[in-house]
């Protein structure tokens, strides 16, 4: 394993003024400058550290317990006539890809002597992950959460209390996600020197996009190597994610971003449908702007208001989405395509009858773009099983019918 | 000449520059506003352009810019309200408001508008210092307008130094490592202040963040050119049953 420090060549990745393509840099306030700076300067430098390396491997293996497996879904391969590959992040501890990046910052905010961690988290899950890394290193944690997620996500609000994290509910603009995501940074603007926040996903002003895509690349890194152990080559001919803010996919692509030869999927919240009013498909509905410090895709109205997006997946319900997708996008070398909420259903169910695994409703849009891609039965496609159903098990339950 | 450095021109102590949100508490109020900050006594007036999510700015002023979103207000309304308005202002106007509806709008269309009427310069704070100027600089060059930059108690002295060499008409010192409205002990910033006075900066400099009333704005004119009163007077006008008689009360409590 390891955190893929010198892959900066890509064009795909990151460049040193922090832009991928048109889309990236840090659109910050004089106030955040001196946070964002100590981490520009220092996250590179503390992540090729032989300790630190070896710290967030061991983390990886004993606590969160990778490699996850990278297995082969012979019913669900059987149904579309093709080679089906699930990389199971769900089997992860606290049950999603989110703790390899939370892992990752903690040991970095150690390292850079902050006493107090703050997040912000939409559905829960970041705020879990951020709550659960902290306890495990006596940090203490101050979670934001927008005020109308915490009545609608009220286990995972309980799960971070009970891991002794505060949890603070956002009650300015749509208190939602991205009002969640507008208190942690005014937190931090009014806490800059003791204070590391942990951004969830590959957002925010550089280096967040880029650190945090680092922490996830472990996730294609696995891929590889299993997918030679299994199939005798490294690389598929689809990779397939699911993208709100987008971290499981940064995480998925980061290794085959070079490989022209794998088709990169990205798969968006359609919502009730992309021009129904109720929808996330950000690179469908979005244009050039600033959110959260990011030059980005965001869906806004005409004078450049930022719009509340909708999908029935918390995890996927963000307004914008990561630079480097708005770069894979824009350059065509991914394929964005987007699931509606029903569509995510009925293939979070076909999963689950097919090969006994309840998905996260996020990584059921991917699952849920199987149908759509013409797989041939020759073609190896591995798709990012980014988070397991259990959270969703209300919304699931209520659409039985 | 910009009328902001015609303000400072006479070095004048103790300005007091009022920001209140356009289009609040109600969406024809922006003028009336105006008018009565001038006939106060207020210096200069900074209007903000009311955005959806503003990161630097606490609840009182996102909450005023919310209502003021919903009352209509946007950059395109906000013009056509300031149209012919310097026939009766006379104090510097400027404008604050966030990059992205900036970026909407076309930043050469809204210098050009901003020239038009009567605008004399802009606070952007989330447009970074290179992106200005590698991309924007001449531009509001050709159009007048000064951009003014913020510094923080945070703030090295060589940034501070460069951020005084780009930032036109004045610096805005934010008093404290805080957002909008939040209450700082203005004691505690002394060091601070005293800093930025010895280091004889080209422009002026404002102080901004935590100035509320008479004594706070004092404390900071000891050590510049004068302050922003933000926060507090959006509170007092946000119920006003007769926004003229407030906002000149407003002023006159502060100066007199």
């Amino acid at each position: 394993m390891d955190i893929a420090i010198n892959t900066s060549q890509s064009r795909y990745h990151v460049n040193e003024k922090g832009y991928y393509g048109n889309f990236g840099g840090a659109y910050i306030p004089e106030m955040l400058y001196p946070n964002v700076e100590e981490l520009r300067e220092n996250y590179l430098k503390i992540m090729s550290e032989p300790a630190f390396q070896e710290e967030f491997e061991q983390l990886l293996k004993d606590y969160v317990g990778r490699p996850s497996p990278l297995y082969f879904a012979s019913r669900l391969s059987e149904k579309y006539n093709t080679k089906i590959y699930l990389k199971r992040e769900d089997l992860n501890h606290t049950g999603a890809h989110k703790v390899n990046n939370t892992i990752g910052q903690i040991l970095l905010a150690k390292r850079l002597g902050k006493k107090r961690i703050i997040a912000e988290t939409g559905a829960g899950q970041h705020g879990v992950a951020t709550a659960t890394v902290c306890a495990l290193m006596g940090l203490e944690c101050i979670v934001y959460m927008g005020s109308i997620d915490i009545q609608r996500q009220a286990p995972n609000v309980a799960r971070m209390k009970m891991l002794g994290a505060t949890v603070v509910p956002a009650t300015s603009g749509s208190q939602t996600l991205k009002d969640a995501t507008n208190e942690a940074i005014r937190d931090w603007i009014n806490n800059p020197v003791d204070t590391h926040y942990i951004i969830g996903s590959v957002v925010g002003p550089h280096p967040y996009p880029d650190m945090v895509a680092r922490f996830q690349s472990v996730i294609s890194e696995e891929i590889k190597k299993q997918l030679l152990e299994k199939t005798g080559k490294a690389l598929p001919d689809y990779v397939i994610a699911c993208v709100g803010g987008g971290s499981n996919a940064a995480g998925a692509f980061f290794h085959f971003t070079d490989d022209e030869s794998v088709q990169l999927v990205a798969v968006e919240a359609a919502g009730k449908g992309v021009h129904s009013g109720f929808s996330a498909a950000t690179s469908q509905l979005g244009k050039p702007g600033v959110i959260h410090a990011s030059k980005t895709l965001l869906m806004q109205t005409e004078d450049g208001q930022i719009v509340e997006p909708h999908s029935i997946s918390a995890g996927l319900d963000y307004p914008g989405v990561g630079p480097l997708h708005a770069h894979l996008y824009e350059s065509g070398r991914g394929k964005f395509l987007n699931a509606t909420d029903d569509e995510a259903l009925a293939a979070a169910y076909e999963l689950s009858l097919l090969e006994g695994i309840i998905p996260a409703l996020e990584s059921a849009h991917a699952l849920a773009k199987l149908k759509d891609l013409q797989l041939k039965p020759d073609d190896v496609t591995v798709v990012c099983l980014s988070g397991r159903g259990d959270k969703d098990l209300e919304t699931y339950i209520k659409h039985l019918k | 000449m910009n009328r902001i450095d015609q303000l400072f021109g006479n070095k004048p102590k103790e300005v007091l520059n009022i920001y209140f949100t356009a289009g609040f508490p109600n969406h024809g109020d922006t003028l009336t506003v105006l008018q009565a900050l001038q006939d106060g006594g207020a210096d200069m007036a900074e209007i903000g352009m009311p955005f959806s999510d503003p990161l630097a700015d606490g609840p009182v002023i996102q909450d005023s810019s919310t209502r003021a979103i919903k009352n209509g207000m946007r950059i395109s309304v906000l013009f056509e309200q300031l149209k012919g308005f310097r026939e009766k202002i006379h104090i510097p106007v400027v404008l604050m408001g966030y990059i992205n509806p900036v970026l909407q709008y076309g930043v050469e269309n809204f210098l050009r508008s901003c020239q038009e009427a009567g605008v004399d310069g802009l606070i952007l704070p989330d447009l970074p210092m290179d992106e200005y100027e590698t991309e924007y600089k001449p531009l509001f060059e050709k159009y007048g307008q000064h951009l003014i930059f913020l510094v923080t108690p945070e703030t090295s002295e060589a940034r501070i130094r460069k951020i005084d060499s780009l930032s036109r008409g004045f610096v805005y010192a934010v008093s404290s490592s805080s957002t909008t409205g939040k209450d700082k002990d203005m004691k505690l910033q002394e060091d601070y202040f005293r800093k930025l006075q010895d280091m004889k900066l080209q422009n002026p400099v404002l102080v901004g963040f935590g100035i509320r009333d008479k004594a706070t704005f004092q404390t900071a004119c000891q050590y510049s050119n004068g302050a922003i009163i933000g926060s507090a007077f959006v509170k007092a006008i946000e119920n006003s049953a007769n926004l003229q008689e407030t906002v000149q009360a407003f002023v006159r409590n502060i100066k007199q």
